[in-house]
């Protein structure tokens, strides 16, 4: 990708003349804004940002952004967006899914656009339920979830989008939520990464899984169960009177509390984007005993898929020559001339 | 089929017009490699010719064993070829299962060539034979050439310090010594093959070298008795230029490429590992400095939705599979029609359903190409009819994708993906080109006369604009959610799909499509044979043979299967009756009496194997029964010889 030019845009610019069809009250009108806001703080260039996504309630998205757009299959966006990133490295791509789109039908495209590490920005919207088709559990559910197709409870162990993602080979993960203030913050760390960014929003269907983030994303008061993880910073949450430690003998995570703001002697470890080991460790910790690991998990990047197709395809064609002639007339040939024929 | 030109004795005459040969042998003994090289020097001879790789599924079946029989045939004559023979004259046999499995192709009085040393007991068995063919008289109707190739192999190359097991494997090249012999040809292009193909291994290129010519010594010294004698093939007369063979999956590279530059698009290909259509990705993968990307998927679904990505952003998408895999790309496909962007699809046809037979021919995916979407998605179809005619075919389905936006399906089968026919290379500076137009202003007026930009406004083809994502002021978002007829914004509404609905089908059925023409016959008459992809040689020559019998009968061959020639109901009803052969059960027949409501009556085979000439002749001479022009047998009923309705016929 060339060096992106830095446009001056307002949230108005990114807005079409689309009415949004989403429920009154969806975590994604929140989503929208967040993203809406954070386009010209990147400087980016309508014209060169791509929105594209699956099917869903989260990838009716694109319709609503003033860039390109396409809204593609269910659970093949990551693919449509390998072809068009390889065909213009320079288009700004942001995936959009959901987690039925992303973890269920698109698990495998989902899997190989990360380890892959096409450049783009990957925003699964988890709600934990199958919106669009009026509430059926999805794989993110958790086990009992009572749904049409599911009456008695649903049975089937969850998937963990971000451990998904981590466990693809994914370099950058991040998690936010719909109406979190710090969300524009992931998406341009997200965006700042060249690499897949995979980011894991959790989403407020209100229709039919309401509020089951709220213990961690309530609009107020579940600021104490947030770990928002910073790079060089100690894993201080609930106002800084706990943190989290590792145990170096288990090889667990912890929860510490600190005195005093005195995190050094309770053994709160600091973050370390590039620290997989660790960031394993974050994805897999569970939300009850611990709090919800947010922000930017983990952030390391390495060569992109499209600049190793290119150097391939450079060094595939040095010294050669296109002539389409002359690739015609390739291999063994022989030449007739009125009776003769010579090998050539 | 080996016509006398000279007068016959004990088998082929000295000069025949056309020898059919078949190597078989174990999948390990190298058969592909030797019909290959084999083919190489029957084109270099001059002669015309037509090949048909017949390999098992298994990589390495367990050997010695029936189905793991590998088998390459090769027809060449002095005169046009268009199969690659009904039955062979000569049957190359490496070990007792490829005996039993050959055998009853070969043409009586034919000639096998046989290796005494794989005739051994273990191998015997494996094959199910109670006792030796070559030591009792169960071969009497056939010349039989017994010999130990095996050891007369380990002989010739010992003086490389092979072992035993390395030595057999250059088995195949003494063969090909042998048949190089027997037919006349010089041994120096297969010697730099094999230098060329054995560059880090000189060793090993020796050795085979010397079992190469170690097999051309055997027939030129070894006084043979009575069966192995050599033959000698004139060139086939051909209009004067520079020729080379081709398989069907080059030619469709091949043009694939041509196709891009004449679109002036760089081309992206999205593939998915699958028989037969891998060698395509694999020619591709080589051709990069023609601004080709090959992008291997993981699945069949990613790799076409990869390709419309690509087709998005503003280069040529193609994808390639076969039936199954096609099955798996048909909800992008749909995607592709309604958002209209162009696209290529290769289905190199093989048996099915399911699974099917994935090493064998079959053209049973008519109707998923014509009729097999979800919704009323009407997609442009195309047949190449041999190897070589897919070159063209291929850059038509570009032509038709880039110029209509839409994508276009092109159908080829296991048969010519595989086979090789010699080929006059074309001059690409002949070519038409049709060069892709981006839009990258505003096409329309709105109500207050400023500029606007409709994503859905159409050309004179129908086609919309193409708009690359990058140009400036034209943002737009697109969809498989049924859009406006010019805004290309969701609308739902019910005129609306009416419309969408209309305009999608008017542009396909309008693509300009060159009106059918007779290929061998008369406009009008008694019998059509209607034909369409690789069943193009058998029933050429089929028909050309009863024509020289005095049979009113012409051959139709259709190349554009949707929309079809506009002009084709009107021929086709100029003849008392139309007969369509078919490697399926008469898929292309159904579409014909729907389109024309003509009496298309069906000719069907679905064994894996392609046509036979003699199949044909038999159910042409059913129409001429008794009548003027039918004496003298040349093509008289015989119902032995049609292939049964339900297939299975070998």
């Amino acid at each position: 990708m060339n060096a992106p030019v830095k446009i001056e845009t307002t949230l108005k610019d990114w807005e079409t003349d689309q009415e949004v069809r989403w429920c009154p009250g969806c975590g994604d009108y929140a989503i929208l804004k967040a993203v809406q806001r954070t386009l010209p703080q990147l400087g980016a260039d309508p014209k060169n940002t791509v929105f594209i996504s699956g099917i869903g309630c989260s990838s009716r998205f694109p319709y609503y952004v003033e860039s390109y757009g396409f809204h593609t299959i269910h659970g093949r966006a990551p693919a449509f967006a390998t072809g068009a990133k390889l065909a213009n490295p320079d288009l700004d791509i942001w995936l959009v899914t959901g987690d039925g789109d992303g973890l269920s039908i698109g698990g495998n495209h989902l899997m190989h656009v990360l380890r892959r590490n096409v450049n783009m920005q990957i925003m699964l919207f988890n709600n934990e339920i199958y919106g669009l088709t009026k509430g059926q559990a999805s794989p993110t559910s958790r086990e009992g979830t009572k749904s049409p197709s599911t009456p008695i409870g649903s049975y089937d162990h969850p998937a963990r989008p971000a451990a998904f993602a981590l466990g693809a080979g994914a370099r950058f993960v991040g998690r936010g939520f719909d109406v979190s203030k710090h969300l524009p913050d992931v998406l341009k760390a997200a965006h700042a990464h060249k690499g897949a960014a995979f980011i894991e929003i959790f989403q407020n269907c209100i229709v039919y899984n309401k509020d089951v983030f709220h213990d961690f994303a309530a609009p107020k008061g579940a600021e104490d169960q947030q770990l928002w993880l910073e790079n060089g910073k100690p894993m201080l949450f609930a106002k800084d009177t706990k943190g989290i430690t590792l145990n170096r003998e288990k090889l667990c995570l912890e929860v510490v509390d600190v005195v005093d703001g005195d995190w050094e002697s309770a053994g709160v470890i600091v973050h370390d984007v590039t620290n997989r080991s660790i960031a394993h460790m974050l994805v897999e910790m569970p939300f009850g005993p611990f709090p919800m690991a947010l922000g930017v998990l983990y952030d390391d990047p390495r060569p992109t898929f499209e600049d190793a197709v290119i150097a391939e395809r450079a060094k595939a064609s040095e010294g050669k020559d296109a002539n389409l002639a002359k690739l015609l007339g390739k291999g063994q040939t022989w030449t007739v001339s009125g009776t003769a024929q010579d090998p050539v | 089929m080996a016509t006398a030109a000279t007068a016959p004795e004990n088998g082929l005459p000295a000069t025949p017009e056309s020898v059919v040969v078949r190597f078989a042998g174990d999948s390990g003994d190298g058969m592909q490699l030797t019909g290959g090289q084999f083919t190489l020097s029957t084109a270099l001879a001059g002669n015309d010719l037509a090949t048909f790789p017949d390999f098992p599924a298994e990589i390495r079946a367990p050997q010695g064993t029936l189905f793991g029989v590998s088998a390459f045939q090769i027809n060449f004559g002095s005169r046009e070829i268009n199969t690659a023979g009904d039955a062979p004259d000569v049957l190359v046999a490496m070990n007792p299962a490829a005996l039993k499995v050959n055998l009853a192709a070969l043409k009586p009085g034919g000639l096998i060539i046989a290796d005494t040393g794989a005739f051994t007991k273990r191998n015997l068995d494996k094959a199910k034979y109670d006792a030796n063919p070559l030591e009792d008289d169960s071969l009497a109707q056939f010349d039989v050439l017994a010999f130990d190739i095996s050891e007369k192999t380990i002989e010739a190359v010992k003086p490389f310090g092979l072992g035993n097991k390395d030595a057999l494997r250059s088995k195949n090249m003494w063969t090909l010594g042998l048949a190089l012999w027997m037919f006349d040809r010089p041994r120096e292009p297969i010697h730099d093959w094999l230098k060329a193909k054995f560059k880090s291994k000189p060793d090993i290129a020796d050795a085979n070298i010397a079992a190469l010519d170690a097999g051309h010594a055997y027939g030129e010294t070894a006084e043979l008795a009575g069966p192995l004698k050599q033959l000698h093939v004139d060139p086939v007369p051909s209009a004067p230029g520079l020729y080379r063979t081709v398989t069907g999956a080059e030619a469709v590279s091949l043009g694939l490429v041509a196709g891009a530059q004449l679109a002036e698009l760089p081309m992206f290909f999205g593939g998915y590992p699958i028989t037969p259509a891998s060698a395509i990705l694999h020619h591709l993968a080589r051709l990069k400095e023609f601004g080709v990307t090959t992008f291997q998927a993981e699945d069949e679904i990613a790799a076409v939705c990869a390709a419309i990505g690509a087709s998005y952003a503003g280069q040529l998408g193609v994808t390639s599979s076969s039936g199954p895999g096609i099955a798996l790309k048909t909800e992008a496909i749909g995607l592709g029609i309604m958002t209209e962007l162009p696209l290529v699809i290769v289905n190199s046809q093989r048996g099915g359903p399911s699974t099917g037979l994935p090493t064998k021919t079959e053209q049973s995916d008519l109707y998923q190409a014509v009729y097999g979407r979800n919704g009323d998605a009407p997609m442009p179809v195309i047949a190449a009819s041999s190897p070589s005619d897919a070159f063209e075919v291929a850059i038509e389905a570009c032509r038709i994708a880039v110029e209509y936006m839409t994508p276009v399906m092109l159908l080829t089968d296991g048969y010519i993906a595989n086979a090789a026919e010699p080929w006059k290379v074309p001059d690409p500076s002949t070519f038409t080109p049709f060069p892709a137009k981006f839009l990258d202003k505003p096409n329309a007026v709105d109500d207050e006369g400023g500029e606007t930009f409709l994503p859905y406004k159409r050309d004179e083809k129908g086609a919309r604009p193409w708009v690359k994502p990058g140009t400036p002021g034209l943002m737009h978002r697109i969809g498989g959610i049924e859009k406006h007829e010019l805004t290309g914004n969701i609308d739902y509404s019910p005129d609306n799909h009416q419309r969408m609905t209309d305009l999608r089908k008017g542009k396909v059925e309008g693509i300009a499509v060159p009106d059918q023409e007779v290929c061998l016959g008369e406009t009008s008459g008694k019998l059509a044979v209607v034909g369409w992809g690789s069943t193009f040689g058998p029933i050429h020559r089929a028909v050309d043979n009863c024509r020289r019998a005095g049979l009113d009968v012409s051959h139709i061959h259709v190349r554009h299967i949707w929309p079809l020639p506009a002009n084709l109901g009107e021929l086709l009803r100029g003849f008392d009756h139309v007969l369509v052969p078919e490697m399926n059960t008469g898929q292309f027949k159904t579409v014909l009496r729907d389109q024309f409501l003509v009496d298309a009556e069906p000719l069907t085979k679905t064994s894996g194997q392609p046509f036979q000439i003699a199949e044909l002749e038999a159910a042409i001479g059913k129409y001429f029964d008794g009548i003027e022009g039918n004496e003298g047998g040349q093509v008289a009923v015989n119902d032995d010889q049609l292939p049964s309705p339900q297939g299975g016929a070998e």
